[in-house]
């Protein structure tokens, strides 16, 4: 119980844990019935009502929620309740013009907060550590929740966000930062930066590291671990759930604990959208328990995951799900950026360039790299210079992240037999 | 403590509670609280056994949703019953005795039990010997009340205790609640249209409308939380659907 801030809901009796699961599921469904039109709809158009779901497993009885259903709310259709009881707003990462909203009680806040403090208690931080944030903190959900969740502990908040890496660095060494939470590319770089300014990682009072919001593999654990001279730990969540606070790794790391009084888990079929048992590999689905402003039903994260009920060595007995390796769409996240081919296509398209591009991912210093290639017919080399600023100024401003273009001769990118590939990922992720 | 999965109640062909799940600890105090018509009394009445019902109510793992109300009085789930129902024609101590009725071949509990019950409410002592019709409406309310405690309750079920009672009278009745919940470690499920009243003095609460339970949580998070009074309990409901 040493590293658990709510052993009693980390550790509860699965039976004990289910009946609270349906108490708090049969809230989460009349509240969403009654206070959201699409959900009333949903319910109709499948002839449910909320009544009708009376144990967790009849909620398969209810449709999928997919992005597309929520970013048609936009701004605020999706909330549960009015306005004047929203405290805060964020946004999902990353998408052209309109992107999901999500609302905030207070006491959604609250929650939000101790979901947080649940995540770095696990990596066994107290009130003598010294946490710095590293997420930006704005709309992003991340640096604003890992923030509640570190203070909440009685830790001492660095507010770093979004600063250079040198200044990072220089506020991790002046500080005595303890402990880093952000992307693990960021930390990635970090370590790559200190290796060139001859920083030896051992002199830093760093000790453990967060890593989410974007996935990354074993390999890129290790090189974290051994530049930094860390532990570093994964952590799951996304905005449509209300940001980081989902799942976590305990000190064991084998496979992230999901907060289940909070947030009910499934992984389907993502073809045939079967529910799968556990060890089966599929797409997370995600009801929300205890939101109310933004509750959410089954909501296909299109994250691919597995889930495992064994007890774990730490005693927590809440499910642990694997580290998500991939999407079922072709999403690409790049520096904690969601973004799909489609909206770049669509950019490149209003510029009249393409049809042909290639969006190529890499690695540069640690820190995720986004490049389109596309074909044009322009000749002049400043008016290709100039196009090209353009459409980089475009592609920043509408997907929240740059984007380096190279244009190319009609032709220059090679077709490949059958569905073309549009991306190219040389990161080791 | 006690668990009830899916419990269901209908008057004839109207669905009063439709298939809410909770639960209480032991030591706890749950309100269920919500507008008038939503249910919560008939969730105390399923409890006791005096309205048909349909679910599972698990007493520590056994299945006591098909026992007769005598039968759940004996194993002390006992209610106060909404409205003060006093048996007016019997003496205030009459009243107490038939309170005691399951445990009547324990004289000497019954005895202890009742004295307990006089130094909680001083002035039931002193009107022992009156009859109950003459009492005050917050004097009934003690003795409907204190006629329970008789019962040697587990799980006491409170339904309105505030009702149609003067503020300075409802005090007196939450301090002695108070009293008794130290005193003695029972478990409480609480319906209170006061939800000021009932968040203040429960540990958990849940929000029930139109029959089904809409909210639950811990009441010190409820109070902090405006939504829950604006949003359930109806105060900001026309803003809401405009």
């Amino acid at each position: 119980m040493k590293w658990m801030w709510n052993p009693k809901y980390e550790a509860m009796d699965r039976e004990e844990l289910e009946q609270i699961q349906l108490e708090r599921l049969q809230a989460t469904l009349h509240h969403a019935y009654r206070h959201v039109p699409f959900y009333r709809e949903l319910f109709d158009r499948a002839g449910l009502g909320p009544g009708d779901i009376l144990s967790l497993q009849d909620l398969r009885e209810v449709p999928f929620t997919t992005k597309e259903d929520l970013l048609q709310g936009f701004p605020y259709a999706f909330f549960a309740v009015p306005l004047t009881n929203v405290a805060r707003i964020h946004t999902s990462s990353g998408t052209t013009g309109k992107p999901i909203v999500v609302g905030y009680t207070k006491r959604d806040l609250q929650y939000w907060a101790h979901l947080n403090a649940r995540i770095l208690l696990a990596g066994g931080l107290g009130e003598r550590d010294v946490v710095q944030i590293s997420f930006n903190y704005g709309l992003f959900t991340g640096g604003f929740g890992f923030h509640a969740g570190a203070e909440l502990l009685g830790a001492t908040v660095i507010p770093a966000s979004a600063m250079s890496i040198t200044r990072q660095i220089n506020v991790m060494i002046n500080f005595k930062a303890t402990a880093l939470v952000s992307l693990p590319s960021h930390a990635l770089r970090i370590g790559h930066r200190l290796q060139e300014m001859g920083i030896d990682p051992r002199s830093l009072s760093l000790k453990v590291g967060f890593f989410g919001a974007e996935p990354w593999s074993e390999a890129t654990r290790r090189q974290i671990e051994d530049h930094l001279m860390i532990k570093a730990l994964d952590n799951y969540g996304l905005a449509e759930v209300g940001g980081p606070g989902v799942s976590y790794e305990c000190e064991y790391r084998q496979g992230l604990h999901v907060s289940e009084d909070h947030f009910y888990p499934e992984v389907i079929d993502p073809t045939t959208g079967e529910v799968l048992g556990p060890g089966q590999e599929g797409e997370l689905v995600l009801t929300t328990l205890a939101k109310e402003a933004f509750p959410v039903l089954r909501f296909r994260t299109g994250d691919l995951t597995s889930l495992s009920y064994e007890p774990c060595e730490c005693g927590r007995t809440l499910v642990r799900m694997s580290r998500v390796k991939g999407r079922v769409d072709d999403m690409i996240i790049v520096r904690g950026i969601n973004l799909f081919p489609s909206q770049v296509e669509d950019i490149l398209l209003s510029f009249q360039v393409g049809p042909n591009y290639l969006i190529r991912l890499y690695r540069e210093e640690g820190l995720d790299q986004a490049e389109v290639q596309v074909e044009s017919v322009l000749t002049g080399a400043k008016e290709r210079k100039a196009l090209t600023k353009r459409i980089e100024r475009d592609l920043a401003e509408k997907l929240g992240l740059e984007i380096r273009v190279v244009l190319m001769d009609p032709g220059g990118i090679k077709a490949s037999s059958g569905k073309q590939q549009v991306v190219m990922d040389e990161r080791e992720i | 403590m006690l668990k009830a999965r899916r419990l269901k109640v209908f008057y004839g062909r109207i669905q009063a509670v439709k298939g809410v799940s909770f639960h209480i600890h032991k030591g706890e105090t749950v309100a269920f609280i919500g507008p008038n018509g939503a249910g919560k009394s008939s969730v105390l009445m399923a409890l006791s056994g005096v309205v048909r019902k349909e679910g599972e109510v698990i007493l520590e793992g056994r299945d006591i949703s098909q026992l007769s109300p005598y039968a759940l009085a004996k194993e002390g789930i006992i209610q106060v019953p909404e409205g003060r129902q006093v048996f007016s024609s019997l003496t205030v101590e009459e009243n107490l005795l038939l309170g005691g009725f399951p445990k009547r071949k324990d004289k000497k509990w019954m005895k202890e039990t009742k004295e307990w019950v006089y130094h909680l409410f001083p002035l039931l002592a002193e009107r022992r010997r009156q009859l109950a019709g003459s009492l005050s409406g917050g004097e009934q309310q003690m003795l409907a009340l204190g006629r329970a405690l008789m019962g040697d309750p587990r799980i006491l079920l409170l339904d309105e205790p505030s009702l149609g009672l003067a503020p300075v009278i409802v005090e007196d009745i939450y301090r002695t609640l108070r009293e008794l919940r130290k005193e003695r470690s029972m478990s409480i499920i609480l319906v209170e249209q006061n939800a000021p009243l009932a968040l203040e003095f429960a540990h958990r609460a849940y929000v029930m409308e139109s029959g089904a339970i809409v909210l639950s949580g811990e009441t010190e998070m409820l109070i902090s939380d405006d939504t829950v009074l604006d949003v359930y309990l109806g105060r900001a409901r026309e803003d809401f659907f405009d």
